[in-house]
């Protein structure tokens, strides 16, 4: 099937802001761990809302508070979520917080528990929340380009045949649609070790080659120098990727880097859960190789749409944005073909070609923005991991 | 062409990836070379898992491997032509 890439739409929920939403969850938003069962009880009471526990918020300080906020914010600020009921134990974070959110111009209230209670917390939110369903949704879909959606990606469970199937059918999408004016963002700083030279080279500017260069250092410097024991051989590759094959970092980095294509170049490295600010484009974003971890960043930074190439079988979802999942390993789809929704299979046949794996993607993106549920969507995975950059105080 | 039981990325690599599964030692694989579709067939010495790696070539210890056209490592054993090549054999030069 040959697209029109530049005529294709789908429908999907304009924002206050402008921005492009491909879900419409009314997001119950804890500030903090202590503050989840308040969040969870106000879900139980008003259905089609969403409660995203986590387990921090508290006493952190520093670059690590920064991103806890950056994170909660962006996470209610993301297009996929049309309103917010934010609690917290304390009203100054709570508030930090909404009136990050309230700068898309979508609704969002704070509530907080001290000197009120769970009870009565939950009574209020519960009203609010349920005002905020009643409004979402009676909000109309309309007919949006392609160019309006932002679409990230993350390898899982990554085996050789990620390399050679599901990672170039995502670097395939990238090379269609990002000259469509989408925005594309990919990650996993670690996962580049021994690709960084490469990955220097796919920098579309030296500054944008010089900020990914400086994030790798970091990394290096900061991570593996002061936390290193032997080596990093038991966790990179992991036990996964060597049972699928892998044997060396190396090898793995190489095969990430498929995902951004032949012909695209980023045109930023940023920070994690950072906006990006450069207008329409590929990013590097520094973030862990941890699945939910990296997913929950991307989404915090504004991305709608995931895409999740797997070899050996990652089952990982996100509560606001819908992870699709893409595999060539025809044992993963005999074994758990329950968790892939694009099967690239005949890649490694040779009966399907990376363009018309590309373009089969491309179709699943544009069926997900459309409204069809993820396979991670349908089972429930909801994974919101938050990244700590050190102990709390 | 029929369908291939082993996949090579770049003409440069040592190394090619069994995409089959159930591959039994003395299988006659028939090898595609992704870059340009070129095939060849090598015999398996072993019987090797979906997913890993099998010697294009013979290689001894310290030797470089070579995939995707890049260095993935170093052998620290041996492996002959239709060997297989993972952990046990071959290690990243970072750490």
């Amino acid at each position: 099937m040959a697209f029109d890439f530049k005529n294709m739409t789908v429908n999907a929920w304009r924002r206050e802001n402008g921005r492009v939403g491909v879900r419409n969850h009314v997001v119950i938003l804890p500030v903090d761990d202590i503050s989840n069962a308040a969040c969870e009880a106000v879900a139980n009471n008003v259905k089609g809302s969403l409660a995203i526990p986590h387990a921090y918020g508290r006493l952190q300080f520093g670059e690590d508070l920064d991103l806890h906020f950056r994170t909660m914010i962006g996470t209610g600020a993301n297009p996929n979520v049309a309103a917010v009921v934010v609690i917290g134990i304390e009203p100054e974070w709570t508030q930090i917080i909404v009136d990050g959110i309230a700068k898309t111009g979508k609704p969002v209230t704070g509530f907080s528990i001290e000197q009120k209670g769970d009870f009565e917390t939950i009574r209020q939110a519960s009203w609010k929340a349920k005002e905020y369903v009643q409004w979402a949704t009676e909000l109309q879909k309309e007919e949006c380009p392609v160019s309006d959606l932002w679409i990230s990606t993350k390898c899982g469970e990554s085996d050789t045949t990620t390399g050679l199937s599901s990672c170039p059918t995502v670097g395939n999408m990238y090379d269609k649609l990002l000259p469509e004016g989408i925005y594309g963002c990919f990650g996993e700083t670690s996962e580049i070790t021994g690709a960084e030279h490469i990955c220097e080279k796919r920098a579309a500017t030296p500054e944008a080659g010089e900020a990914f260069k400086k994030i790798f250092q970091a990394y290096q410097d900061d991570v593996i120098e002061a936390f290193k024991t032997s080596d990093l051989s038991d966790s990179q590759p992991t036990k996964g990727n060597i049972l699928g094959g892998l044997t060396t970092i190396e090898e793995k980095a190489l095969g990430n880097l498929e995902k951004i294509g032949r012909t695209s170049s980023y045109i930023d490295a940023m920070g994690p859960a950072v906006a990006p600010e450069k207008g329409p484009g590929l990013y590097f974003m520094d973030t862990s190789s941890a699945a939910a971890e990296c997913v929950t960043l991307m989404a915090a930074a504004g991305y709608v749409i995931h895409t999740f190439p797997t070899g050996q079988g990652n089952v990982v979802g996100n509560p606001i944005v819908p992870v699709i999942k893409i595999s060539g390993n025809p044992r993963t789809l005999r074994t758990m073909s329950e968790h892939i929704d694009v099967d690239v299979t005949g890649v490694l046949t040779r009966e399907q070609t990376i363009e018309e794996a590309g373009d089969s993607l491309i179709e699943m993106i544009m069926r997900t923005a459309n409204g069809r549920n993820t396979a991670a969507e349908a089972l429930g995975h909801r994974e919101f991991s938050l990244t700590k950059l050190y102990r709390s105080a | 062409m029929g369908k291939p039981h082993l996949l090579k990325h770049d003409h440069a690599d040592n190394v090619g990836v069994v995409v089959v599964e159930g591959l039994t030692a003395g299988t006659e694989m028939l090898c595609v070379v992704t870059a340009d579709n070129s095939d060849f067939t090598v015999t398996a010495k072993a019987d090797i898992p979906i997913g890993h790696k099998v010697a294009l070539t013979d290689m001894k210890e310290g030797d470089t491997v070579t995939k995707y056209g890049e260095d993935i490592g170093r052998m620290v054993g041996a492996a002959a032509v239709g060997e297989h090549v993972h952990v046990h054999n071959c290690k990243t030069k970072r750490w």
